[in-house]
Formats: C-alpha cells, sequence, structure tokens
C-alpha cells in the first residue's frame, strides 16, 4: 500500500517537478493553500484560443501535494479547457467515490500517470494533498472567466 | 521508572495495535491517554450517580453536586490558590483564554492599550487577543525574539494592560523566562495571564508563588477527559469581570428586566458543565499528584530518543530560543516532509504530529513551514525510541533517501 503512493512516480515528480516555475503573463493565477498542513501552490497558466497553451507551477508541501500538481501540469498541458474540467471531474471523483470506475478512452490515457494517486483514499487525511492542485486549478479557470476574455479581446 | 509508578501506569490505550504493530504513541503534547482511574470515576457518575448539579434536590443530585465540587478543591490544592472561588471550570485552555479575553477585556480595557503575548503562542492564545484588539481598539504587542532567547527589558509601553504568555512552548518545548517576565509586568501593574497547558503535565504550578494574575490548563494533557480545563483568576479580578456566557445556573435571580449573577465561581459557569469529565480531571489530578517530576536532563527517555533522532540525521529545531524543557522533540529530516514521515511512520503504527503545531508565528520565526514532533508521556519507554528510530529508518528507506 505505502510502497504504491510513494512509488517511483511520485517520488521522480517530487524531486524533478516537472513546469515548475511562473508565467508572469498569465492569464490565470491562483494560490491555493491546506491550511490544515500548509501545503501551498502557486499556479499559473496561459489559455488561449480555448487550450491551455502554458501552465506552471511553483510550491512547497509534501511529496504527494508536490508530485500531484507536477503531473497534473503534465497532463493539463495543451488540453482544451472541457478536456481539462472533465479531467479535474475524472481525479476528483477518482479520490472521493467509492464506486469510481475508468469511463473512455480519453480518460484512460490520463490513469496512465494520475491513476498513481488512487491508493491515497486509503489515506483519507492525505487526499487534500493530492487534490490541492487540482482543485487550485479548477477554482481558477471558473473564477477568471471574464479576465480570460478581457485579455483575449 | 520505580515500581510503584510502573503499578500505577495503567491506561488501557497502551498495548494497542494499530495498522497491525503495536502502538506507539507520541504525541503526547496534543493529548495523552487516560489513565484507567479516570476512565472508571467517570463510568461511576455515568452509571451509579448521573443527575444534574447544584439544582436537584435529591440523593444522587447531590452527591453529583459533592464529587463535582470536590475536584474543585483538589485543582485548587494543586496549583496552591486561595480559594476554590478562584477555579472555573472551563471546557479547556482554550476555553479559559477566550473567556479571559471576552471577559476581562470588555470589562477592562480600552482603546490604545497594550496587549502583550510572546513569540512562542499557541494559536489559542493570539487569535482571542487578535479579536479584543480589533472590536476594542487595543494594540497586540509581541515580545521581540533574540536567537538566545534574552529579552532582558520588555518594552511596555505607557498603556500597557496585560500580559498573556504561554509557560512553554508547544511546538519546541522551550520555555519562556515567566519569573522575570511576571517581576517587569508587576512593577507596572500589568495583569499576567499564564497559558501552561504545556507545563502542568511536568512543573509543578504554583499560582501565589508564581503571582499571576489568571493561570490556564486542560485536563486532556494530564492524562485526563477531553472537553474540561480551568481558569485560575484572583478572586478579586473574576469578582468585577462581567460573565462570559449567561443562562442557567450563573444567576441569583432573574426578572424579565434585569438579572444578579452568581457568586463566584456559578457565576463563570453557565449552564450544564461536564460534570462527568470534571469528576474524570479530578481523578487525573490525583494520578498527577503521584508522578515525580523529573528535571529533563534526567529524562534518561528523552534524552535517549534526542541523541538517537540527532545520530540518524534529524536536526533538532528550537534550542535556539533557550534549553528544552518538557519532553518535546520537534525536528526536520533532510528535506523530507513532515506529513510524510507522519503517514509513513502510522504504517508502522507509531503516532507523531506533523504539521504547524498551532504555531504558525512561530515556524515563521523558525523559517520552517511544517515540523515533525514527539512527545514523550509519561508511559513512554525505551522500546518506544528504538521503534520511532527503526520507523524513521524505514521513512528513509521508502522515499529512497
Ligand atoms: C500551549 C498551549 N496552549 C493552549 C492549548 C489549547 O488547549 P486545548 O486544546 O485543550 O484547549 C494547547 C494545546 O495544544 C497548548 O499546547
Amino acid at each position: 500500500m505505502l510502497s504504491e503512493i510513494y512509488g517511483d512516480l511520485i517520488l521522480d515528480h517530487c524531486r524533478n517537478p516537472r513546469n515548475y516555475g511562473d508565467i508572469h503573463n498569465a492569464t490565470h493565477r491562483i494560490c491555493g493553500h491546506n491550511p490544515l498542513c500548509g501545503d501551498k501552490i502557486e499556479l499559473t497558466f496561459i489559455v488561449k484560443d480555448n487550450h491551455i497553451e502554458n501552465i506552471k507551477f511553483k510550491g512547497k508541501g509534501c511529496a504527494i501535494s508536490q508530485a500531484s500538481a507536477s503531473i497534473m501540469t503534465n497532463e493539463l498541458l495543451g488540453k482544451t479547457t472541457e478536456e481539462a474540467i472533465l479531467l479535474f471531474n475524472v481525479f476528483h471523483e477518482m479520490l472521493t467515490r467509492e464506486d469510481f470506475s475508468e469511463k473512455n478512452i480519453f480518460v484512460d490515457s490520463f490513469f496512465k500517470k494520475a491513476g498513481v494517486f488512487l491508493n491515497i483514499k486509503n489515506f483519507p487525511t492525505r487526499v487534500k494533498c493530492a487534490t490541492l492542485a487540482w482543485h487550485s486549478f479548477n477554482l481558477a479557470l471558473k473564477e477568471n472567466k471574464p479576465q480570460q476574455n478581457d485579455n483575449i479581446n | 521508572m520505580n515500581k510503584l509508578k510502573m503499578k500505577n501506569l495503567n491506561f488501557p490505550m497502551l498495548g494497542k495495535k494499530t495498522n497491525n504493530n503495536r502502538l506507539v504513541y507520541l504525541d503526547n503534547a496534543s493529548t495523552t491517554f487516560k489513565h484507567a482511574y479516570v476512565i472508571e470515576a467517570e463510568r461511576k457518575y455515568e452509571t451509579e450517580y448521573s443527575a444534574n448539579i447544584h439544582r436537584g434536590i435529591y440523593f444522587i443530585s447531590e452527591k453529583a453536586t459533592r464529587e463535582y465540587e470536590e475536584v474543585r478543591s483538589k485543582v485548587k490544592h494543586f496549583i496552591n490558590a486561595k480559594k476554590e472561588t478562584e477555579i472555573i471550570f472551563t471546557s479547556g485552555s482554550t476555553g479559559s483564554l477566550n473567556l479571559i479575553a471576552y471577559s476581562y477585556g470588555r470589562t477592562f480595557l480600552k482603546k490604545n492599550d497594550e496587549i502583550w503575548i510572546s513569540s512562542l503562542e499557541h494559536h489559542s492564545n493570539i487569535i482571542p487577543w487578535q479579536i479584543i484588539c480589533s472590536e476594542i481598539g487595543c494594540k497586540l504587542r509581541i515580545i521581540p525574539i533574540n536567537k538566545d532567547h534574552t529579552v532582558k527589558k520588555i518594552p511596555f509601553g505607557k498603556q500597557a494592560k496585560l500580559l498573556a504568555i504561554t509557560c512553554i512552548s508547544n511546538a519546541i518545548g522551550v520555555a519562556n523566562p515567566i519569573r522575570n517576565w511576571i517581576k517587569q509586568a508587576k512593577e507596572r501593574n500589568i495583569k499576567v495571564v499564564l497559558d501552561a497547558a504545556q507545563a502542568v503535565p511536568h512543573f509543578k504550578m504554583d499560582v501565589q508563588e508564581l503571582d499571576c494574575d489568571f493561570l490556564v490548563f486542560s485536563g486532556h494533557k494530564i492524562y485526563g477527559p477531553t472537553g474540561v480545563g480551568i481558569l485560575y483568576g484572583k478572586e478579586k479580578l473574576l469578582e468585577t469581570m462581567v460573565p462570559y456566557q449567561t443562562g442557567g445556573d450563573m444567576v441569583k435571580e432573574v426578572t424579565f428586566q434585569k438579572t444578579i449573577y452568581a457568586d463566584l465561581p456559578a457565576k463563570f459557569e453557565a449552564g450544564t458543565p461536564n460534570i462527568s469529565g470534571v469528576i474524570g480531571f479530578g481523578a487525573a489530578i490525583d494520578f498527577v499528584n503521584k508522578i515525580k517530576f523529573q528535571p529533563i536532563a534526567q529524562n534518561t527517555i528523552f534524552q535517549k530518543a534526542k541523541e538517537k533522532l540527532i545520530q540518524i540525521g534529524a536536526k533538532i529545531v528550537g534550542e535556539e530560543f533557550g534549553k528544552i524543557q518538557v519532553p518535546i522533540l520537534s525536528f526536520t529530516l533532510q528535506n523530507i516532509h513532515p506529513h510524510d514521515i507522519a503517514t509513513i511512520l502510522d504504517q508502522k503504527g507509531i503516532a507523531v504530529r506533523a504539521g504547524h503545531l498551532c504555531a504558525q508565528p512561530l515556524l515563521n520565526l523558525l523559517n520552517v513551514p511544517a515540523l515533525t514532533r514527539v512527545s514523550l508521556g509519561e508511559y513512554n519507554t525505551d522500546n518506544d525510541i528504538d521503534s520511532l528510530i527503526d520507523g524513521i529508518k524505514f521513512v528513509k528507506k521508502v522515499l529512497k533517501c
């Protein structure tokens, strides 16, 4: 069980986070914070022509929160916003619903990576660590809609 | 540990299993296991004389009232208060501190008055004062902390009215120089609140000798039930303060126009209290009275834990602020996040605390986002420390560092 959550993929992403940094001309910017344990994530991304053209994060926190952010940015890069929201929903359901099952092929390939977090369900106090980046992303996408339009126009 | 003490170490939680391992409980600064004697006292109340207090004109209510009030008298002796009326039962240290902030604040504090706290405070001795400050317009001042923790003189302003300080940091086990600070406060007629939540489990506290105006602590950190705590206050102050909560039990006479409050201590104990908790708390005090407090230097289990943790690469945090006075060890380990340490240790049955330890401002000063904390109780053994060290080796193995 333990080796499944602290497996090679998570340890690798934690030590060598992908897409680490800050996009200064981002259309979306959010600071995600888990007050319970102090994990912090600063997420910036650019939505252009309905696609996530670039996405980066910076953060401090446990292996799970940092690896999850790194894997998420990898997965979201280049996706349309609809696809991104679908992935958010899948990820969220994966960690919160008992009866969860993979649904379609698009999601299936996503699973090869994000599926490592499935076992977090067995560590209820740590679910929030895995979902922090995703919730931040979802919130930024929702909240920044008007600003995004401004930037495009 | 001598024989007599071993005999008294009757804690039903000891020897329990968690995650298929022997439970090794090392989070005693958070809360302690309950002594069998405590559980038995609570059970007796619940099953043999379960009734409300101060009200019923029948045997079991009178018995419950007697037992409840007897605990007040025990607490009076325990901290050497002058009178029983100076002992108020609350829901815990947090409840007591909120009571002081609200009631003392509303009675005595005015705009621009200074409230002083230390850098080592638990959130529960910060937030109530922030609220009073924003409501009344007082100023919250923090005693500056030096690397060697030598604050010679607190820079009290003209309007300094209150010094509210913890005796010992729950995060790093270091003490504030309370005697020196109380002396400085008294010279200027500044009232003193002592948060003794972490001190009472390890030191004899004497409120008359310390000459503090208020002192608070919790039952669940001294092997008693959760949800019970103490507010000690000097009688003169408590008498003049407005009540905190109002309702039943705290009144002499009520008409729809006005109310005459009851005398101390009832004035501050509105509503039906945690009767079984208070009775269990009395049993916990009996147990703590039997503990022979030893200076930390003689606590061989603590010394062993400290030595072994350092050997294995842990960096003990906080000693730059003073000597650790109680068996609390907070550390960082390489770049491993405390939550990962705690999750992996938990798989081996070892319970430690990880995170900001309810002392975020102090962690900011220490420049660490989170810590792993090991804190010992009376029942921890050499064996527990061996398990901890093996556990940490396992953490390193899992995380491949
Ligand atoms: C120094 C200190 N003050 C106050 C508290 C709050 O105590 P309680 O949670 O029992 O109200 C604690 C508990 O962690 C503490 O360590």
